[in-house]
């Protein structure tokens, strides 16, 4: 189980959370402007990354915020979370290595 | 090839069982092949068994990292079925039943299909309704399918608890008796054994770390073992197809997530077919070992790590034992992950991409295994022909973005 770390009620049980998948996928400026590739991509192509990800949690069973994290997808490792809209934490030097 | 029967049997009994020759050869890779399957597992092999069968593709190698059928094909719950809700879904998984009933006469393999059966419960009104509907479904398909009531559930598998005071009672359940398992190394084995006969080159320990194109077209592959070049190439890499797609810069709609199963110690025979749940999500079967094979659902987050959190296999025993509380006191003896790429509508992609002469057969999430003879069958004739098979088709790339989906979520009873 993982534990994550809410930034605003600190390390709790991943049971508190819900998943959101990949973080920072900005929605469309100007939706009309899209064509069908473009929605595509927007909808459903996912990075998918194998090593440090950034994801978005759910602390649906606290404070019911939402959140980003970094965590390595190969270990589990979690880098750290942050609030949205804040700057991602750094990456450690072994960043990517985990192939 | 040897082939296996009685006589051979007993003329290798002759001689102590010393002399069986090797399934297959582990030659060295060649600088050269018309294609290559990226990914030893039982659908890759099975590409390859049926380039080489159905449409005379010769010059063919299957690359696999590890060993053969150490991913997904060894690390899930072996149910085999076709009743699936959607005309598209229906008819793949229905070609794969087919294939799977002549399959070990086919390979000249025991596979060990044994058709005994696959309950799909309903706990509500709306679970009702639903399965209704799929048994309708799949009969317009000509896909067998039959609705019991919750005495029909009893009579069929005495053991499980159809108590109305359940917190979800068993109201009924579909009933495919075409459906059953199979064994899963058998399968690999199988249709490894089967292509190598072909002259299918097998190269384990073999890891692709790039796709090499030229304008717009693939050349060969980079691997641990040196560069190959090849005419065309066919993923089949499961949860590691997003890994494969980002060398060859495309994007694929897949995201990777642990997919949990577990065995109990072995017991005497108490339960003869397959029992599975979507509603209080659990699926069990017995092992002809003797074990309780269970699984459930994927772990939420995305993860290469094949394995998963405890929780999710203390919902999944809450959830057994609230449909067979006389298991309360058996044991559990192991429990693992696999690592399963899921789509967003949970149906597969067997297409071709952006690049040409690269062809992905993959998205096939928790359901897998029972469309091993089906995938690889179609796969062949997309890689073959360069166009799919009017089963396959619908199963392209682009319907994300004409958004043709095949939405099998909760339709295919959710779990696979």
């Amino acid at each position: 189980m993982l534990n994550i770390d809410c930034p605003w009620c600190g390390k709790r049980h991943e049971t508190e959370f819900r998943y959101g998948g990949e973080a920072h996928i900005a929605r469309p400026e100007d939706p009309a402007a899209l064509d069908d590739t473009e929605w595509a991509e927007f909808l459903f192509m996912r990075k998918n990354t194998k090593g440090y990800f950034a994801e978005r949690w759910l602390h649906n069973n606290g404070c019911r915020r939402w959140f980003n994290v970094i965590r390595n997808t190969v270990t589990h490792e979690i880098v750290g979370s942050y609030k949205m809209g804040e700057t991602p934490p750094k990456l450690p030097k072994s960043a990517g290595g985990a192939k | 090839m040897v082939k296996y029967s009685i006589l051979t049997i007993a003329r290798n009994a002759l001689t102590g069982h010393k002399n069986w020759p090797k399934q297959w050869r582990s030659p060295e890779p060649k600088s050269e092949y018309d294609v290559i399957i990226i990914g030893g597992g039982g659908h890759g092999l099975a590409t390859a068994y049926y380039l080489a069968k159905e449409h005379g593709v010769r010059n063919i190698a299957v690359l696999e990292k590890g060993w053969l059928g150490g991913g997904n094909t060894a690390r899930n719950t072996t149910i085999v079925r076709s009743n699936y809700l959607w005309d598209e879904s229906a008819a793949i998984y229905e070609k794969s039943l087919q294939l799977w009933e002549g399959l070990a006469q086919d390979i000249n393999y025991n596979v060990m299909l044994s058709q005994r059966g696959v309950l799909n419960l309903a706990h509500s009104l709306g679970d009702v309704r639903e399965g209704v509907r799929r048994v309708n479904a799949n009969r317009l398909n000509d896909v067998d399918a039959e609705w019991l009531d919750a005495d029909g559930v009893k009579e069929f598998c005495p053991i499980i608890n159809i108590s109305k005071s359940a917190r979800h009672p068993v109201l009924g359940a579909t009933l495919q008796r075409r459906g059953g398992v199979a064994r899963h190394d058998s399968v690999a084995w199988g249709y490894a054994r089967a292509a190598d006969a072909l002259g299918v080159d097998i190269i384990q320990n073999c890891e692709v770390t790039g796709i090499k194109r030229d304008g717009g077209k693939v050349t060969g592959v980079e691997t641990t073992r040196g560069d190959i070049a090849a005419k065309k190439i066919g993923v089949v890499a499961a949860g590691h197809s997003s890994v494969i797609a980002e060398m060859a810069g495309i994007r694929l709609p897949v995201t990777s997530h642990p997919l949990q199963a577990l065995v109990s110690e072995p017991i005497k025979p108490v339960i003869d077919c397959v029992v599975m749940s979507g509603a209080v999500h659990v699926y069990v079967s017995q092992s002809d070992k003797g074990e309780l094979v269970m699984g459930a659902g994927i772990d939420s987050f995305n993860s290469y790590a094949q394995r998963g959190s405890f929780h999710v296999i203390e919902h999944q025993l809450g959830a057994c034992l609230e449909l067979f509380p006389i298991f309360s006191r058996v044991r559990m003896m192991r429990t693992w992950g696999g690592i399963v790429d899921t789509c967003p509508d949970a149906s597969p992609i067997l297409s071709g991409t952006s690049v040409e002469g690269l062809y992905f057969n993959c998205g096939w999430g928790t359901g897998g295994f029972k469309a091993t003879p089906g995938s690889g069958w179609c796969f062949a004739h997309t890689l073959a022909k360069d166009e799919p098979h009017a089963l396959n088709a619908p199963f392209s790339l682009s319907r994300f973005e004409s958004g043709a989906l095949i939405d099998e979520h909760g339709a295919a009873g959710v779990a696979h």
